[in-house]
């Protein structure tokens, strides 16, 4: 079992998914997932390719509306108070690269006005210094590495000081060195600011370093929930990596055609 | 509604034409061009009837009141396919920026790109041509709004399009005006029509100022409740075109068209 400080306290939680479905047609992405994020809590969304962990991201974002069940963020439900309950969440995901064509000052100063950051200015010079962005300022997104397009991507996520921050494999293109750095600096998120993390990766030698509690998806069921660093022994595998292929690769009692 | 993610909508296009020749020139460029062209078909028709008829108002005229039209159009969705060339959909419809926040922003965007092809245009068309729009008097105003008010409506139609249909379409929705423009009567009185072209030219706003404006010029009296049907059509297409924009945009975010949007499909 999982024993974050924060877990019973219902004024901790940041997030709340209850019953989550997505379906398309006869096809079953995410089938009745429930599960909280408490604040300072980093808990890692894992799942084999297809296991429904972008499709929840997206439905968490409000970007894609579910078939059924609750998104409650910060306890504003986001099917009825969208803009109100988006106003304390961000993100950043690989395949949502900030436009190209604008400076990494530019990028902030706009995304900074969206989300109606007041005194922006001190705000976006705050995050270029934290991020070690000053010398990029004035260059276009799309003319940088793929490590200073991640720093600058979640500089953008934390404009808002967001009480729910998510992250679709923030490290995926990243070298070692440059991984370690923001593994570093997201893990020190969660300890000094309020905000609780849902983190998806497939590098589980990062989830066990970064995350709280880990929730395992597969088929868009919710399978298993614990500690990264109990659950592989609770289950007699000898690591995360053995435990994740081996979950992977079990066939469900009721297969499902597909998931997103 | 707040203003700062208006404000942030705009300013985002401001950077966009800041930066890039490419997209300010456009602004004025091929308005310019029309008028010239035209400008120099009125001289030679005024030529070829001594004087006679003056063609300078009416067709310069008629030329730089569509080419308004169509830029403040191609405006509202110019400035939302940014968001789609840029593949920013994600980035921008998770953050708590409302729909008419958006649209919002988009139709700042027009006006203003817009105002700098019309004061080229009138420049231009008054300077190098000698058209005088003051001849109009007091009915300019009430002209540009129909078609300012019309051109929103479009623009938010065509960009609900592209974001229903996907990023290709964008082809489908640039030739909207010239689809349009036989009816309205840019050139020519409504009664040239057939009875069905009529009909549908009835029913879209520009008939009525085009109409309007040939009264004006030939010296008739306008009726003013014809220009009151035109900004009431222009109106109310505003509120359609917003409110399709919103169902599209609900029917993109049910089906995992708008997280997927590259792939043009949601199935």
């Amino acid at each position: 079992m999982y024993d974050h400080p924060l877990i019973g306290d219902p004024h901790s939680v940041v997030l709340s998914v209850a019953g989550l479905c997505k379906s398309y047609s006869r096809v079953v992405a995410v089938e009745g997932v429930s599960f909280d994020v408490h604040r300072r809590e980093v808990v890692g969304l894992l799942g084999p390719n297809g296991a429904g962990k972008t499709t929840t991201i997206n439905m968490i974002l409000g970007v894609l509306s579910p078939t059924a069940g609750s998104v409650r963020i910060g306890g504003i439900d986001l099917a009825r108070e969208r803009a109100h309950a988006l106003a304390s969440v961000n993100f950043s995901a690989v395949y949502a690269s900030l436009p190209g064509n604008l400076t990494v000052t530019e990028n902030l100063r706009f995304f900074g006005l969206v989300y109606g950051i007041p005194q922006l200015g001190r705000r976006v010079a705050e995050l270029l210094r934290q991020f070690d962005l000053e010398r990029l300022r004035d260059t276009k997104c799309g003319l940088l590495s793929s490590g200073e397009q991640t720093r600058v991507a979640l500089a953008k996520a934390l404009l808002n000081r967001p009480r729910l921050l998510l992250l679709d494999e923030p490290t995926a293109s990243l070298d070692p060195a440059a991984a370690q750095t923001v593994r570093t600096r997201i893990r020190s998120l969660a300890v000094e600011t309020v905000c609780g993390i849902l983190w998806t990766s497939h590098n589980m030698y990062e989830v066990e370093e970064v995350c709280d509690r880990v929730l395992f998806l597969s088929h868009g069921r919710l399978l298993l929930e614990g500690d990264p660093r109990r659950l592989p022994r609770e289950h007699g595998a000898a690591t995360l990596e053995e435990l994740f292929i081996r979950l992977a690769s079990e066939p469900l009692a009721k297969p499902l055609e597909s998931a997103g | 509604m707040r203003m700062k993610p208006v404000a942030g909508i705009l300013l985002r296009q401001f950077y966009l034409l800041r930066g890039s020749p490419v997209r300010s020139l456009p602004m004025f460029a091929w308005v310019a061009i029309d008028i010239v062209v035209w400008g120099f078909i009125t001289r030679y028709l005024n030529s070829m009837t001594a004087g006679r008829f003056n063609y300078v108002p009416s067709l310069l005229g008629a030329v730089l009141l569509w080419d308004f039209f169509t830029r403040i159009m191609q405006g509202v969705s110019t400035a939302f396919l940014e968001d789609v060339w840029s593949r920013n959909f994600l980035n921008l419809f998770a953050t708590p920026l409302t729909i008419s926040e958006y649209i919002l922003g988009l139709v700042i965007t027009s006006v203003a790109t817009s105002m700098v092809g019309l004061a080229v245009m009138l420049v231009l068309a008054t300077v190098v041509f000698g058209l005088s729009f003051l001849s109009l008097g007091a009915l300019l105003v009430p002209f540009l709004l129909v078609l300012f008010g019309f051109g929103i409506a479009l623009g938010i139609l065509a960009s609900a399009l592209v974001l229903r249909l996907g990023p290709a379409s964008e082809w489908l929705v640039w030739p909207l005006p010239a689809l349009l423009s036989p009816f309205v009567g840019v050139f020519y009185p409504l009664a040239t029509l057939p009875r069905w072209m009529q009909t549908v030219g009835h029913l879209l706003p520009p008939s009525y100022v085009f109409e309007g404006m040939r009264a004006a010029l030939a010296g008739r009296s306008l009726a003013a409740g014809n220009l009151a049907v035109g900004a009431a059509l222009a109106a109310l297409d505003i509120l359609l075109a917003a409110h399709f924009f919103a169902r599209v945009f609900r029917f993109a975010v049910a089906t995992g068209l708008l997280a997927r949007y590259s792939a043009e499909s949601a199935a």
